[in-house]
């Protein structure tokens, strides 16, 4: 289950990024600024193979074990870029569930589409910060479920 | 909604006048033809009659259907009287006299006062600049007619009896609409930014109407802040709506009329907030949007492509956040790229958010691409109760939209399984193509003028059928799964749905873009069906066992009513607004068939009412759909309060389980006494030999589960049922154990689905694989409604079942193995029903997010903490 997602840029700042505990954001966006670096890693490391048969995503970013009472869950990080080197961080829970690679992919497909999506509004400026309203969009649903039903949007598939 | 409440007297003055209005026969007079002389003829002033053509919804509508023609008649009457010109007047003011016509004096007068009245009737409409809107505008064009005011003395009038009831029409809401605003001629076009000839959109001030509408359908809403316009309207005062629309002619009395009543007219569109759609895009307006598209894309067929339409939506100068939120609204498809349709509903956001609206957080229904210009004629036919007079207005309205499909098909493009459902609703009530479950109201239009004719008569023998199959399904369900009273309606309506699929949408139309239209009806219908199913259970547990009361109580609320129906039907056929409020006035009065079909549609997805959210998948839910219920149910209920007759009481969310078999018992009943009563109707009642011997083995299975009343609590009722029903025959250890284990697959964890698939249930597949398309689903819901059929027959053939089982031990032993197998088979066939149901719900909810309101979904169930809902996410 995704508790955060994040769209950086390519510069690495953050275009959105959107926890869905809100309480410990910063944790979150600690983070996902952390596996930033497993993914500049990851991609200069794959800037070496073939760049048009690249793939996208990009793994397993940074597992972390937190035992703080807050939130004694064991966090994962995922990562995927893009070929405009957007990233998109996923930060998930994988305290109770295992979850398969197939399944993130898949998730972050469909955050590349919502993105895409985004990227097709005339109204928005490559490299604005994502306002909150389009985040919806971002996975594909409407606003008012943001914060709530947003990250479980992609888990949901 | 308010009812109208009309005497004999002035019921049939009314028909006469109507008629008389009427000269094109088409049921829908314009509003400047003879109406208006007859009303000036009324000797009311100018600006009382443009009142009440307002009040009664003509001029929203452009023209007078049946009740809104009624309705003015009504206010005349009210307004002669000299009581106060108000919507609720009509019905609380008693022993209100006729209205009174006399005949203009010069006929040279009344011909050039027409003709004035007639000439501020179109400034108040549009805008000099635009031309007449072509769907409305048709209708008003070619029932225009100067004549002389024919005489209508008093002198043939009777005093009115006291009121009969009748059936409740109301009046359409006062169309105290931004829409109607918008249409006013404007002083000020310097600041408008648009190339082009543009229409003029409300003052801010007339704006304060509206909220309450919109509150009623985005709750987000906040009433929308004085705010410049887009065109300037500064010389227009803020304060009264109607001073703006008529300076001239507005005294000082009747504006605190005017005020008055439009508040009422809010408070009605509050209580309602039904068909007028704040957001539904006029003929004029689009018009002007269309205009506008050409300046940027000659080819209507054409794109806009984003930077040109960013370059033209910035100089509506709002903010650029609001105008990617719009774009995000209005680029239904995402592409980057503004088609025609996708462009006016753009237009239109940008034009409401001018004018100090807030945006929807999803794109209002009656702004997605393909269903802008339609939604009313979805209305309309659900509505209108006459095959051929439904095909005779679909395939002129089609034939604007589709020009090549004929209209069924293209009714069914476009209305999906509403439209379906409603016929097959009908169907399901007369069983009989011809007949339509109606009295009265021959069909007007003629056959040959309607290219649908023949398939949609064609279509009928199979809806029957299907709904033969959905009945005999719903009560084997019934029977045997004596389930919670949700999750059971669902199921069975859902397996009607499923039917439906197969007869009809699948042979519709190959190659048109079905796949929007279809699932998008399909939500609010299954929701309304289940409503309706509801209603009935409401009415059957009033008597809940005897099929024999339930007759007789139709019997004779048809009979008492009997003129009144036709008149309400006449009206339907006039006007499909009046009866969609008509319903929620009075859902119970002609009886519970056309209550169906009403229920059905009174609340159909062109209402404001929030869509009701999507059934759960997961059968284990039962909780989340009487929630569900609940939330519809006040919608409906709120609207009835005029009801003259005894509204049924509210349905309790959980009836007990002996109810449930209720409407199985009621429905052949139903349909027998809507046969006999419905007179005017040819009528043959199909040969159902299955279905005799279903009403039987439905009463013994009611009589079973009503022993079974106080395990309602239980988790699995049905498991307890059918264990029961052995443990008091003896020895069915293995049936119950079978069928428990079926219940339990069917009934549990989706991931557990594919391991409980029987021979019958299809091949347990990945839920993505086969959710790729409809087609996909088709070919299994084509072999689910056979095998239902198979079984229908099967469990036809058994010998319908000894009450007096007590006796004969061998009997009962039969008896017992009988039941066993077919519980087995129902079984496998819920379970298979059910999983198809979910893969369906789910393959809607992923392709069509937009159609489930996420606003008013709930989010107990849908939403858990995350630790918790691990597990059940991922299946």
């Amino acid at each position: 289950m995704a508790v955060c997602v994040a769209v950086i840029a390519k510069e690495n700042y953050p275009l959105y990024i959107r926890s869905v505990p809100t309480e410990n954001e910063l944790k979150f966006h600690y983070m996902v600024h952390t596996s930033l670096d497993v993914v500049d890693e990851k991609i200069s490391a794959m800037g070496k193979a073939l760049v048009d048969q690249r793939e996208l995503y990009l793994g397993l970013l940074y597992p972390t074990e937190d035992y703080k009472v807050t939130f004694p869950n064991q966090l994962c990080s995922y990562g995927y870029v893009t070929n405009s080197r957007v990233k998109f961080v996923m930060v998930v829970d994988s305290s109770n569930t295992a979850l398969r690679d197939n399944e993130i992919r898949s998730m972050f497909r469909k955050l590349h589409n919502s993105y895409t999506d985004v990227m097709c509004n005339p109204f928005y400026n490559p490299g604005d910060r994502i306002q909150s309203r389009w985040a919806a969009a971002l996975l594909g649903l409407p606003p008012s479920l943001c914060s709530s039903a947003l990250l479980k949007g992609t888990v949901l598939r | 909604m308010e009812g109208l409440t009309l005497s004999d007297a002035e019921q049939k003055y009314y028909a006469d006048l109507f008629s008389y209005c009427d000269i094109d026969s088409t049921k829908k007079v314009a509003a400047n033809g003879r109406v208006l002389e007859l009303f000036r003829a009324a000797q009311l002033p100018h600006d009382v009659v443009l009142q009440i053509m307002e009040l009664c919804g003509a001029t929203r509508l452009g023209y007078f259907g049946r009740s809104q023609f009624y309705i003015a008649l009504k206010l005349v009457a009210v307004a002669q009287s000299g009581f106060p010109l108000r919507v609720e007047s009509i019905n609380t003011v008693k022993d209100l006299p006729l209205p009174r016509f006399v005949a203009s004096k010069n006929e040279q007068e009344s011909r050039h006062a027409a003709s004035y009245s007639s000439d501020s009737e179109n400034q108040g409409s549009y805008s000099g600049v635009i031309p007449p809107p072509p769907g409305r505008g048709q209708v008003k064009k070619g029932s225009i007619s100067h004549d002389t005011v024919q005489p209508r003395t008093s002198a043939d009038q009777q005093e009115p009896a006291s009121p009969v009831v009748s059936p409740q029409q109301s009046p359409p809401t006062s169309p105290h609409t931004w829409r109607k605003h918008g249409r006013h001629p404007s002083g000020g076009n310097n600041e408008r930014p648009l190339a082009g000839p543009g229409p003029f959109w409300s003052p801010f001030g007339e704006a304060q109407s509206v909220p309450s509408a919109g509150d009623a359908v985005w709750s987000g809403h906040s009433p929308p802040p004085p705010q410049e316009n887009w065109v300037s309207f500064a010389d227009t005062p803020p304060t009264s709506a109607l001073l703006t629309m008529h300076p001239a002619s507005v005294q000082d009395q009747t504006t605190v009329r005017t005020v008055a009543s439009a508040t009422t007219a809010n408070e009605i569109r509050r209580q309602s907030s039904s068909y007028d759609d704040p957001w539904k895009i006029t003929d004029e307006q689009r018009q002007y949007y269309v205009n506008q598209f050409k300046t940027i894309q000659p080819d209507l067929n054409g794109f806009i492509p984003g930077s040109a339409a960013k370059e033209f939506f910035t100089k509506s100068k709002l903010p650029i956040l609001e105008l990617s939120h719009i774009w995000e609204l209005s680029d239904f498809d995402k592409d980057g790229a503004l088609t025609l349709d996708e462009f006016c509903a753009a237009f239109h956001l940008v034009v409401a958010r001018k004018n100090g609206y807030d945006l929807p957080e999803k794109l209002p229904e009656s702004l997605m691409p393909k269903l802008i210009d339609l939604e009313d004629s979805a209305v309309l036919s659900l509505e209108r109760p006459d095959p051929l007079q439904l095909c005779a207005r679909d395939s002129k309205r089609f034939s604007e939209s589709i020009p090549n499909h004929n209209c069924c098909e293209g009714s069914g493009v476009q209305f999906g399984p509403k439209f379906r459902i409603s016929l097959f609703l009908i169907a399901g009530v007369g069983d009989q193509p011809g007949e339509v479950g109606y009295s009265g109201s021959p069909a007007e239009a003629p056959p040959s003028k309607s290219p649908s004719m023949p398939s949609l008569n064609q279509t009928w023998p199979e809806l029957n059928q299907s709904s033969e199959v959905s009945k005999l399904l719903f009560s084997f369900i019934n029977i045997n799964f004596v389930k919670q009273w949700e999750t059971f309606s669902e199921r069975s309506s859902s397996s009607q749905t499923l039917t439906q699929f197969d007869s009809n949408i699948a042979p519709a139309d190959p190659d048109t873009a079905i796949v929007h239209p279809v699932p998008i009806r399909m939500t609010p219908s299954k929701i309304h069906m289940q409503e309706m199913e509801l209603k009935r259970a409401g009415s059957d547990h009033t008597n809940p066992t005897s099929p024999l009361l339930v007759k007789t109580s139709d019997l004779t609320e048809e009979n008492k009513i009997n003129s009144s129906v036709k008149f309400a039907s006449g009206n339907t056929v006039a006007d499909g607004y009046s009866s969609s409020d008509s319903f929620t006035s009075d859902p119970e009065q002609i009886g519970n068939n056309v209550t169906r079909q009403r229920s059905h549609s009174g609340t159909s997805p062109d209402n404001t009412a929030p869509p009701p959210p999507p059934p759960r998948p997961q059968p284990s839910h039962s909780r989340s759909s009487s929630l569900d219920m609940n939330r519809t149910f006040p919608v409906t209920t709120g609207q009835q309060q005029a009801g003259v007759v005894a509204h049924p009481p509210a349905v309790p969310p959980r009836p007990q389980p002996s109810q449930a078999p209720g409407p199985v018992v009621h429905r052949p009943v139903d349909a027998d006494g809507l046969m006999t009563h419905t007179s005017t109707s040819p009528q043959q009642i199909p040969e159902q030999p299955n279905f005799a011997d279903f009403s039987q083995f439905e009463v013994f299975a009611a009589s079973n589960v009503n022993e079974e009343q106080d395990d309602e609590t239980e988790k699995h009722p049905e498991v307890l049922t059918v264990e029961k029903a052995s443990d008091s025959a003896g020895s069915l250890r293995v049936a119950k154990t079978e069928s428990k284990i079926e219940e339990k697959t069917a009934a549990g964890a989706p991931a557990n689905v594919s391991k409980g698939t029987t021979p019958l249930a299809p091949p347990p597949k990945p839920v993505r694989r086969r959710l790729k398309s409809e087609d996909e689903l088709r070919p299994e819901v084509d072999e689910h409604t056979q095998k239902t059929g198979v079984l229908a027959a099967v469990l036809a053939s058994q010998p319908s079942i000894p009450r007096s089982v007590g006796k004969d031990k061998k009997a009962i032993q039969a008896s017992i193995r009988r039941n066993k197998e077919t519980n087995t088979v129902l079984a496998r066939l819920n379970s298979e029903l059910q999983q198809q149901l979910k893969v369906i719900w789910m393959f809607l909810r992923r392709e069509f997010p937009w159609k489930f309101n996420w606003n008013n979904f709930d989010h107990s169930l849908t939403y858990k903490p995350i630790a918790v809902n691990c597990e059940h996410t991922h299946f």
